[in-house]
């Protein structure tokens, strides 16, 4: 799952470095994740894992980096690894 | 509860008094002249009311968001500019009440702010981010010749009531080397600071707000007056929301005056022609339902608000419908306040369109013109739109 989503940061992110060389809790704000850019991301992770992140979920806490994400994922029951 | 009502009603009755003794009587001049609104500043400087929301434990009065709320109303049923310097202000210091948490500093500058009624000014726009306040250049930097101290320079576009501010609060990015959505914010004060004037100041309305562009520079600054929680934050759980919250009351303010003058100009015709009803009475009851969907959306909006912020860590509103729900605020109060104003101008006719009559409401009209460019409302349409892509209940 890790990889889909750091695939998904590097399209989708626009982020001034390589994805690959974040931490997997690097702050993603931090490291230049615009708020249109993050609705982006959001749009795709929903997409691509075939889930849908309730409101109370679209928060900036919920995507501050790779670990979080992963986890907001998989509490949304996403597998890992689905194309 | 009771003593809370009781101090809050007070405040409030002090600040209609000082609306009708200093407020008023000056509005004219202070619109005229463009000058800053001193008689009203320096009499709630006399009743603590720089302070009023600051907790009675750091010096402050204590009063609930919904008073400063109200008080803002009462001031701009007098003159917009007043009311919008004291709400400016009373911005910079619910942001910073709410978000003491591991910031010493702060307890400590509020307790002087309270000692010395300090009036702060905001920088928050700056010179080549196109409006987008999540966006900074200027950033925190250390100056190594004076040791753990450091400093910063910015081109603000508008600095509200920039020359006669105590303080002010300004965001930057959070180090020369942070992305420009890495930002803080960092009380200076006057003696850190610099202010060089980079334009002039004749606007359209508004005008007692002296509001400039300033090259705003500092130095001697220490580490502990960058606010510890990361300017993201603050801006979505304080400083935006409740921006749109004291800014829309005080539109309410101005279109209710506007209101009142239509109103007592209806009566005085009615009065000429006992038993008949006006023409003009007809318009009036549809400026009323203007009127008074303004006043549902601001009500409405401020209780959310209080709401919301009484839940554990305030979760709710960092979310995107959140965001959503104030920015709402803000589109429909700016663009329903100015509406409100020119249905006022339709009742009352030349005498309304008239700068020296008691039905005059050339300046409300004006004032409230600005709404819609304070944070501009495209900006907040475009930001809107890219968050209804993914929220879901709105």
């Amino acid at each position: 799952m890790t990889d889909d989503i750091r695939q998904i940061l590097n399209e989708h992110g626009r982020l001034p470095i390589d994805v690959s060389t974040l931490a997997q809790s690097a702050d993603l704000y931090q490291a230049g994740l615009s708020s249109h850019a993050s609705v982006n991301v959001m749009l795709a992770l929903e997409d691509h894992f075939d889930i849908e992140f309730p409101d109370s979920m679209l928060k900036p806490s919920v995507f501050e980096s790779i670990a979080a994400i992963e986890a907001a994922v998989g509490e949304l029951g996403a597998k890992a690894g689905v194309a | 509860m009771s003593v809370l009502i009781d101090r809050d009603q007070a405040f409030l009755d002090a600040v209609v008094a000082i609306a009708d003794e200093q407020t008023a009587p000056n509005a004219d001049a202070v619109d005229r002249e463009a000058r800053f609104p001193v008689e009203t500043i320096a009499a709630l400087r006399e009743v603590e009311g720089l302070s009023a929301f600051i907790p009675t434990e750091l010096g402050g009065g204590g009063v609930a968001l919904q008073t400063i709320a109200e008080a803002c109303f009462e001031l701009g049923r007098r003159c917009g500019a007043s009311a919008m310097v004291y709400a400016m202000h009373q911005i910079q210091v619910i942001t910073m009440v709410r978000h003491l948490d591991d910031a010493p500093w702060y307890e400590d500058y509020l307790r002087l702010l309270a000692a010395e009624q300090r009036l702060i000014a905001s920088a928050t726009s700056e010179v080549g981010t196109g409006g987008d306040m999540g966006r900074s250049i200027a950033a925190v930097t250390p100056i190594p010749e004076e040791g753990e101290s450091y400093g910063f320079e910015k081109k603000a576009p508008t600095v509200s009531y920039g020359l006669h501010a105590d303080d002010l609060f300004v965001t930057l990015r959070r180090s020369p080397d942070s992305e420009p959505g890495d930002q803080v914010v960092v009380l200076a004060r006057k003696d850190q600071l610099s202010l060089e004037q980079t334009g002039t100041w004749d606007p359209l309305g508004m005008r007692g707000t002296c509001s400039p562009g300033f090259v705003v520079s500092a130095t001697g600054l220490s580490g502990e007056q960058i606010l510890p929680t990361p300017f993201s934050r603050v801006a979505a759980e304080s400083m935006v929301p409740v921006s749109h919250i004291l800014w829309s009351h005080l539109w309410l303010g101005i279109a209710t005056d506007a209101f009142d003058r239509a109103r007592a100009f209806v009566r005085a015709a009615a009065k000429q022609k006992p038993g008949e009803t006006p023409p003009t009475a007809l318009r009036l009851s549809h400026l009323m339902s203007e009127l008074s969907l303004l006043r549902a959306e601001v009500g409405s909006a401020l209780t959310e608000f209080v709401e919301l912020s009484e839940e554990p860590d305030r979760e709710r509103l960092s979310t995107m419908s959140c965001a959503l729900r104030f920015n709402n605020l803000k589109i429909a109060a700016s663009e329903q306040a100015p509406r409100v104003c020119q249905s006022a101008l339709g009742v009352c006719g030349i005498v309304g369109f008239k700068n020296d009559t008691p039905f005059s409401v050339g300046r409300h009209l004006r004032d409230t013109m600005s709404a819609c460019l304070m944070v501009a409302n495209e900006r907040i349409h475009q930001t809107n739109a890219s968050l209804l892509l993914i929220a879901k209940d709105v």
